[in-house]
């Protein structure tokens, strides 16, 4: 872990020296990386704020057993139905799907409830296949789904079983 | 975009109202999950700049016109599997290669694994997950992904 931080440090700063001494010298790719770096990073910070906040209060206020009977174990088919429904409203991409998923789990979802979560997040965002049927066509949009959606149930519900079978978890946030 | 800022605010405030500790609690849980994952963000970020620079547009498209479908969807899955980009950037990028002649099959596999598979997002999947898991979820969602361009090219007529 400590190595990773230092890794982790080394490339920031590194990252940081190149923008730097680019836009001292007037390097036109180093220019170029730096206005990616900062679209990019805008588009995020209009999102991530929102988004852990709602995490925060997801869980202070929703009771472990509450997210287990609807997500867990037991949830049977709904869980997996909840777990679409929570994809469509996710905003912003996998990114955003990420750590969400990881509260859920903290709070007993299930491991192949939460690869459907993560999935589904990925292909069936409500906005975005509003847009995407824009356009491409809404017949385009809608064998994309139904072609997709059960291929990432099936293939969560085989993954986590696998690992729940292997005794995995996921790793404890601090 | 803004129905999410509306959204949060109502819950805030609805929180704020019910029980002043336990909003308090929340944000502090917010930041906390917030900084555990920042330097992966930052890493993510800067990975996405690179490889923007190095794959601009004009890349993509070059390269996605490929007269031979079978080799438009390889390099549509790569490139789906290796960039990031926005709804908002992406679509109206396959729209105007629609118009210029680019099969659908191709598109597909070129959004699907832009969707689905993350090799920028792997600094961040894998601070949760691990990484034998990001890299399982990641073949198989690009799998999902090849699969979805057969049936698409199988329902608009460009496959047999």
């Amino acid at each position: 872990m400590k190595r990773n931080r230092i890794i982790t440090i080394l490339t920031i700063s590194s990252y940081v020296m190149f923008l730097i001494v680019s836009w001292i010298f007037g390097f036109s790719p180093g220019i170029e990386i730096a206005n990616n770096f900062r679209s990019f990073s805008i588009e995020m910070l209009k999102i991530l704020p929102c988004a852990f906040i709602l995490i925060g209060l997801f869980e202070a206020w929703v009771k472990k057993e509450t997210v287990e009977r609807h997500f867990g174990e037991e949830s049977g088919i709904r869980g997996y139905i909840w777990g679409i429904l929570l994809a469509g409203t996710t905003v912003g991409g996998l990114y955003v799907a990420f750590p969400v998923a990881y509260s859920l789990y903290s709070k007993g979802a299930k491991l192949s409830v939460i690869f459907t979560y993560l999935g589904a997040s990925a292909i069936c965002r409500i906005p975005m296949a509003i847009f995407e049927a824009s356009f491409l066509g809404i017949k385009f949009t809608a064998i994309r789904l139904l072609v997709s959606l059960p291929l990432v149930i099936v293939a969560s519900i085989l993954l986590g079983n696998y690992l729940t079978k292997r005794n995995y978890k996921i790793i404890e946030g601090k | 975009m803004y129905y999410l800022y509306i959204i949060t605010g109502l819950a805030v405030l609805i929180s704020f109202i019910v029980s002043r500790e336990k909003t308090l609690k929340a944000v502090k849980i917010a930041a906390k999950r917030f900084v555990y994952i920042l330097p992966a963000f930052l890493i993510m970020l800067i990975l996405v700049s690179i490889v923007l620079f190095l794959v601009p547009e004009e890349v993509i498209s070059n390269y996605l016109g490929s007269s031979n479908k079978f080799i438009g969807v390889l390099f549509a899955s790569f490139f789906g599997s290796i960039t990031l980009m926005p709804g908002f950037i992406a679509f109206p990028l396959c729209g105007i290669l629609l118009n210029k002649g680019v099969a659908y099959t191709v598109l597909a596999a070129f959004t699907t694994t832009l969707m689905m598979v993350g090799v920028l997002t792997y600094p961040v999947e894998k601070r949760y997950f691990g990484v034998k898991v990001t890299i399982i979820r990641n073949a198989i969602s690009l799998f999902i992904a090849l699969i979805v361009a057969v049936m698409i090219g199988i329902f608009f007529g460009e496959i047999f």
